[in-house]
């Protein structure tokens, strides 16, 4: 780890202003779980660290009636504590799902919503000083030649083959989160799903966030009567899901789905948008319903040659979902 | 005054109870120092410049970037220029710092050219390992050929394991400090070690010293498995850059270099045909093995088949693969965990072939291993406590999605002791101090010698100060192959008998009794026939005068003392989920034989320990390299997978305390139960699912291609 400077501002102002426009210069550190991390193995070098665990709005959860509101330095266990608490947890269950599947109570500690949305991936390539496209001299890709079991089965055409690692995001985007950003030029609200990008060439990032732009929230309007995520997960306690789907739906009267989404985490650059969702609006929900869309889903798929178990786990993990957000679990 | 002999179990307070570990309390507080604890004043820290490759040569090498940093105090070319490294994470150079953040920051800016070579990091694929596997002589029978050709069923397996490390939680690493006093050079190492008495002679070499200036300590460490007997290259330069600099340095692996470089378990694949006859008795076997211990080469014994070694006729043959991987080191019962799920493997699948329960083909094949009587017996007992005759479905008769399958395995083990030496002393006032040169791998010797000094002395066991860790104390070999727990208990109870005996003989004139009929026993030294009265245990010390009692006691093999060789048998319950190929352990049984126990509480915490262990090797746990750069792609407990508690299931102990096992006197367990885990977990998913998970760990992408084949 090089030496930084530290700032600790306490007010959302300040910490625009201690962010800088040039990428790396500046890094906002928030539970620090991956950006020490990152530090440490020296895969960032950033010469300014600005704390935002002193920005007192940052850290709260609001329930409303435009629905929930969380800042972007609640830690994972405050989300928690609060889902149970407000009872929001009933109402957002694919979020409190996705909560409640980071096992480690380390983490959940330390790690925020704001810094688990936009912590760096996992892949071993880019973790071991690869780069986050992983390509050797020639442009060959490291993950495509290597070993990529754990990589990613869509959108992997172009040279990013590493997945997002976030729980919270497909989750958040089922429900049709919204982000907020701050920036030296004012506040602007995107889509979660917005906040990513699939790189296409060297020294792009996964997010769509400029260096002198912060997350401070994000907001969930109301809530799709069901939803629910479900991991596939090896081990039980702390582990990186192999696969997680999010789904959120709307059902009318006669039991016909009129809104629907489905969000693959670990599967993609970013978290995956399933569009053939749509083609459930209209149609009923049962077994051979959700499993069209799980085989739907999956066919758009194009593994790599060591991952294809991955598309199988898409499908388990879409049917699931379904059947948890039914079930009403 | 007492025999030698191990007293009469009933007569016991503490030998064969559960007594809690002395060091517990001081381990739940984090008073208890490893040496990553230590710290001296003045410290330097080191750390690598490591080879990024599988495979290259350093084309150049410079070292002035770290030289000339702020904090930095010496730097060390360990390959120069022209150098060929093996494998990747080798040592480059070596900086030493004012802090571990400088080291580390000095030594990546050591500028270094490669030269990249052709590399070899296969070891599952003999064809693909081309010139890196050599093929080794072919073992045959006679007769062999006709004899699997006339059986009434061949069944064929094909399985495996990849290379697991030792995974210390305290990786290795040393702490040195050199000095000099009027003119004498003398060499102070904590260090992380499985060796005390045995390791100093590394960094007497070093320093440049005899033996005898070096003091080695290690108090207690956080796992060693085979893997920490000597100083290795970094205690090694931990002692040269500390004599240098004139100051204490400490080098400790991160945790890629203890996965890439610190010791390794070999891997095992093996194509078997095992020939039946339709009572199930086996008659032939034929497998052809591959695997490699990395840049070490290949496999070692146990040859196959494991424990069932009897069948008449064989045809076997081992290709070991040279890997430009870390070298293998002793594993907890080396290559048998491998040989282990070889070979039960196969027997499992050849009684599926059958249609038979495994349970009755191994039994009915008893014959064929070393040891029938007591496997049978565990069998008997492993099988009640797992309800197996309950639970056991033919293999593949599941449907669903969540299915149940169980599995067995057996495995054997020698365990006799090592040459030990133990100073007892007794004080005037009644101490107890009893001085071992051995260690405690965290597994409880330093409680097992406190047990044996108590029960022999009838006194309290926090009346017992067990000095151990050291190598100024009497030497005491290393804690490998089981070895250790024969060898400190026997060498404890010949040293406290001989010191009991001498008081006995101080105190007897005044007690007006001979010293053949006197007893310690409650505290109290008394008369052989009282179950009352007598001296108390201290103020019979004051009769011995102002110098205390000094004996030595040595190892003491057989006649009821130590002894070796035992089998065991475990059973695994596992749940698979059809369709993530998740493998959710219910239950694992372990029955054992360890001749006589002394404490049962970490006797059997030793037992889950190994069976916690195979656990994480059945389900989770692999070195993972790459095969374009050849190195580690999991150099972290992120992806080097361990089991998680929650992940361990039911874990059932029943060690064997028959008067028949108690008679043959101690025996080793720490390698023992390791074994069998693996096999038993891939047995049980393969009743499961009907189909055979062809290698371990036995990850959901392996579980779901076993299903689809």
């Amino acid at each position: 780890m090089n030496s930084f400077e530290y700032a600790r501002p306490t007010t959302l102002e300040q910490a625009i202003g201690l962010l800088s426009p040039t990428d790396g210069d500046a890094a906002a550190l928030a539970g620090g779980t991956d950006l020490l991390s990152l530090m440490k193995d020296f895969l960032v070098e950033p010469k300014r660290l600005v704390s935002l665990m002193g920005i007192e709005q940052l850290g709260t959860i609001s329930v409303g009636k435009d629905g929930l509101k969380i800042g972007a330095t609640v830690t994972l266990d405050g989300l928690l504590q609060s889902g149970a608490l407000n009872q929001w947890g009933a109402k957002w269950p694919a979020l409190w799902h996705a909560a409640a599947g980071i096992k480690s109570p380390q983490l959940r500690a330390m790690g925020t919503v704001g810094g688990e949305l936009l912590q760096r991936p996992r892949c071993w390539y880019f973790r071991r000083g690869h780069g986050l496209l992983a390509q050797d001299a020639k442009g060959g890709s490291l993950v495509e030649q290597g070993d990529h079991r754990y990589h990613a089965i869509f959108d992997n055409a172009g040279p990013a083959k590493f997945v997002h690692p976030s729980s919270l995001a497909p989750a958040l985007i089922a429900c049709d989160a919204t982000a907020e950003i701050a920036s030296p030029r004012g506040m602007r609200t995107v889509k979660v799903s917005e906040l990513y990008r699939t790189p296409t060439k060297a020294g792009e990032r996964e997010t769509t966030l400029a260096s002198d732009e912060l997350l401070t929230a994000v907001t969930l309007p109301r809530p799709l009567p069901k939803s629910a995520t479900y991991e596939v997960r090896p081990r039980q306690g702390l582990d990186w899901p192999l696969v997680a789907a999010s789904v959120a739906f709307e059902l009318d009267g006669g039991g016909k789905v009129t809104n629907a989404r489905i969000v693959l985490g670990h599967v993609a650059p970013t978290p995956w948008i399933a569009a053939d969702a749509k083609s459930l609006i209209g149609k009923g929900i049962d077994d051979a319903a959700i499993a069209a869309i799980a085989a739907a889903v999956a066919k758009a798929a194009t593994p790599l040659k060591g991952n294809a178990y991955k598309v199988d786990l898409a499908q388990v993990a879409i049917r699931r979902a379904f059947a948890a957000a039914l079930k009403g679990n | 005054m007492a025999d030698l002999a191990w007293p009469n179990p009933d007569d016991c307070t503490l030998i064969g109870k559960r007594v809690p570990r002395l060091d517990g309390p001081d381990k739940c507080a984090g008073r208890a120092k490893y040496t990553y604890d230590i710290n001296r004043p003045r410290m330097l820290w080191a750390k690598f410049a490591t080879c990024p490759f599988g495979r290259a040569r350093v084309k150049s090498i410079d070292i002035a970037p770290a030289e000339t940093m702020a904090g930095v105090v010496a730097v060390e070319v360990i390959a120069g220029a022209g150098t060929e490294c093996k494998v990747a994470f080798q040592e480059v150079a070596v900086v030493a710092a004012e802090s571990e953040e400088i080291a580390r920051e000095a030594a990546r800016r050591i500028k270094i050219e490669w030269e990249p070579l052709e590399h070899n990091v296969v070891d599952d694929d003999v064809a693909m390992a081309g010139n890196k596997a050599k093929a080794g002589k072919e073992a045959l029978t006679e007769d062999f050929a006709a004899a699997i050709d006339g059986a009434a069923v061949i069944s064929e397996t094909e399985v495996g394991c990849s290379i697991i490390t030792h995974c210390c939680l305290e990786p290795h690493g040393s702490v040195v400090e050199v000095t000099e006093v009027d003119g004498k050079t003398s060499v102070m190492a904590w260090c992380s070690s499985q060796a005390v008495s045995g390791v100093g002679g590394e960094f007497a070499q070093a320093a440049g010293v005899d033996a005898a200036n070096v003091h080695v300590s290690c108090q207690h460490m956080g796992g060693g498995f085979g893997s920490k007997f000597g100083a290795d290259l970094w205690g090694a330069l931990a002692a040269r850059l500390s004599k240098k600099t004139g100051r204490p340095v400490k080098v400790m692996l991160e945790r890629d270099m203890e996965l890439a470089l610190a010791g390794s378990r070999p891997s095992a694949f093996a194509r078997m045909r095992v020939g039946v006859e339709d009572d199930g008795a086996i008659i032939a076997w034929e497998s052809a093995a591959w695997g490699s211990g990395g840049n070490g080469g290949g496999m070692g014994a146990p040859s196959l088949p494991y424990v069932f070694g009897n069948v008449e006729h064989k045809k076997t043959q081992t290709t070991p693969i040279f890997t430009n991987t870390g070298g293998a080191r002793a594993w907890r019962a080396p290559n048998h965990p491998q040989m282990c799920l070889l070979t039960m493997a196969a027997l499992s699948d050849a009684a599926a072939e059958l249609g038979m329960d495994e349970l009755e083909f191994v039994k009915k094949n008893l014959g064929l291993t070393g040891r029938a009587d007591v496997y049978a017996e565990e069998l008997g007992i492993a099988a009640e406590l797992i309800d197996w005759k309950k639970k056991w479905m033919p293999r593949g008769d599941q449907r669903g999605v969540l299915r149940r399958g169980l599995g067995l395995a057996m495995h054997t083990w020698g365990g006799g002791p090592h040459d030990s030496n133990v100073q007892c002393t007794l004080h005037p006032d009644g101490g107890v101090e009893i001085r071992c040169g051995t260690q405690d791998l965290g597994v409880g010797a330093r409680t097992t010698i406190g047990i044996v000094a108590a029960e022999t002395f009838g006194i309290p066991l926090n009346k017992v100060t067990v000095l151990i860790g050291d190598n100024r104390y009497p030497a005491s070999g290393g804690s490998g192959g089981s070895t250790t727990v024969g060898a400190i208990s026997t060498a404890t109870r010949h040293a406290c008998v001989q010191a009991l005996n001498k008081l006995c003989e101080a105190v007897a004139p005044e007690m007006n009794a001979a010293a053949e009929a006197l007893v310690a026993k409650d505290g109290m030294v008394r008369g052989k026939e009282s179950t009352a009265g007598g001296v108390p245990f201290a103020d019979a010390c004051r009769r011995i005068g102002t110098q205390p009692i000094v004996t030595m006691g040595q190892t003491q093999r057989g006649n009821g003392m130590s002894d070796q060789g035992v089998g065991g048998v475990q059973m695994a319950e596992v749940e698979v989920d059809c369709e993530t190929g998740i493998v959710t352990m219910q239950k694992l049984v372990a029955v054992q034989d360890c001749g006589r126990i002394i404490d049962l509480l970490t006797t059997e915490s030793q037992v889950r320990g190994a069976m916690i262990m195979g656990v994480c090797a059945a389900l989770y746990e692999e070195r993972i390299m790459d095969p374009v750069t050849g190195t580690l792609l999991n150099p972290d407990l992120e992806f080097y997978k361990l089991a998680g508690i929650a992940d361990v299931g039911e874990l059932v102990v029943h060690m064997m305390q028959t008067p028949d096992h108690l008679k043959r006197g101690v025996i080793g367990i720490g390698e023992p139960p390791a074994i069998s885990p693996m096999a038993a977990i891939s047995n049980a998913v393969a009743n499961a699912i009907g189909a055979r998970v062809k290698r371990c760990p036995m990850t959901p992408d392996r579980v779901l291609a076993a299903m689809k084949a």
